[in-house]
């Protein structure tokens, strides 16, 4: 099992990044060996749909959940239709990358059912 | 001549100058009325603020012609698909994406650009126009005819509404061009260009002749119009600066215009008159009828202007 979360810079003891689609970075966390990687957002500059974009990107780097503080719903639309499950965390200040790793480990973070907002696209 | 009225900073009175331009070179010596004797009017107003247009409130169409219009949307047909990815990676906006054995589009992100279609390698893809707006059309009393684009409430791609209001041929000027297929000729075509500076502006830029710019003398139109002067600039656009609400006593904007070669084709002052006017939906000239004079000399001056560009 693979975990994506959003981070604000490419670290394990970073700060999350409470945006999904345009998010600085992405930590992915392998559940069962522990190992990480942190992988630059392309979607973070995106002109449009970087929604869409993040939720490739990490599709592509084998997430099967990922972690933000929202997902809009064109993330929430292909996360779903690739069986990603997704989870919040609710706004906690300064949380740290492993910090949320624990705290999904233990059962604390919300399971996401739908999409937080209506999206931000033309705005 | 394609005159494009614009500014940076919404409500400087953009639509205040186009529409009294407009009644101006419309009116009994205008190029509009001549024209308008021999039954054919050879001026053409396009409301090009989409997301609020408010130009009809002051020169009166009645809309006889209502059309839908929007961006087309790919199509995938699933059994031609391969799920190669092509479609996504060219796509600009992010409008289409593929996940494993699966393509979705997202409509709502899609500009039109067709670059999806033109690169699936198994011609997989077909477009659908997908209706985000009107295109509302029809003559005036005062022997101009009206167009303006409208979108729909909740949808935010104001681009593919103007580039189709803009290319738009209707309207009584038609001739018969040389190829026999006919087409609508203008004489002057006035543009009432949204607010800002973002793609739909320079979409309703595109192709004007001369750009006029609506400022107002403070410290936030002057920003604003800063801004507006690096897009018709970077457009190639000759453009000059109608100063609104002149006699605020902040001159840094007159002090930019100098400075940046920028000529000032016309004051407006700050007059409760005009403001109570306007609220009725009186037009500037009809407030002070002395602008169709001003107009038409305003006018005269981007004749030249552009001229003397051209050569």
């Amino acid at each position: 099992m693979k975990i994506a979360i959003s981070a604000s810079s490419p670290d394990l003891k970073a700060e999350i990044d409470p945006r999904f689609g345009r998010a600085v970075c992405f930590i992915v966390v392998d559940e069962e060996s522990q190992e990480w990687e942190a992988y630059d957002n392309p979607a973070r500059d995106a002109t449009g749909g970087a929604g869409v974009q993040a939720a490739r990107f990490i599709a592509e780097k084998g997430a099967d959940v990922a972690i933000s503080g929202a997902f809009g719903p064109n993330a929430f639309e292909i996360m779903d239709a690739t069986g990603m499950r997704m989870f919040v965390f609710q706004n906690s200040g300064s949380l740290k990358v492993s910090e949320v790793v624990s705290r999904y480990r233990d059962g604390e973070l919300d399971p996401v059912t739908g999409p937080s907002g209506p999206g931000h696209h033309g705005k | 001549m394609r005159i494009a009225v614009a500014s940076g900073k919404g409500g400087t009175g953009k639509t205040t100058v186009s529409t009294g331009l407009a009644l101006s070179l419309a009116g009994e010596n205008g190029t509009g009325m001549r024209a308008h004797s021999q039954n054919r009017y050879r001026l053409l107003f396009i409301d090009c603020d989409v997301e609020a247009p408010n130009a009809h409130l002051f020169l009166n169409p009645d809309f006889q012609v209502r059309i839908e219009t929007g961006p087309s949307v790919p199509q995938v047909d699933g059994d031609a698909c391969t799920y190669c990815g092509r479609c996504a990676e060219v796509c600009e906006f992010n409008a289409i994406a593929v996940v494993e054995e699966q393509v979705l589009t997202f409509p709502h992100l899609c500009h039109g650009c067709g670059s999806c279609t033109l690169n699936c390698p198994e011609g997989a893809i077909t477009e659908v126009p997908r209706a985000v707006g009107l295109l509302e059309a029809g003559p005036t009393p005062y022997g101009l005819y009206f167009t303006r684009g409208i979108m729909n409430v909740g949808e935010a791609m104001a681009v593919p509404i103007i580039r189709e209001l803009k290319k738009w041929d209707i309207g009584p000027g038609r001739e018969e061009t040389q190829d026999g297929a006919g087409s609508t000729i203008w004489e002057n075509v006035i543009i009432d260009v949204p607010p800002g500076t973002t793609c739909p502006v320079v979409e309703a830029l595109q192709g004007a002749d001369f750009a006029l710019l609506v400022a107002e003398p403070t410290p936030f139109g002057l920003h604003d119009l800063r801004l507006m002067v690096e897009v018709v600039s970077a457009m190639n656009i000759p453009a000059g600066v109608v100063l609104n609400r002149d006699g605020t006593g902040y001159e840094d904007l007159e002090r930019f215009c100098e400075d940046a070669d920028l000529p000032l084709m016309l004051r407006i002052p700050l007059d409760r008159r005009i403001a109570e006017g306007l609220a009725r939906r009186e037009p500037l000239t009809t407030i002070y009828p002395e602008y169709l004079d001003r107009m038409r000399e305003m006018y005269e001056s981007m004749v030249k202007m552009v001229g003397r560009d051209l050569r």
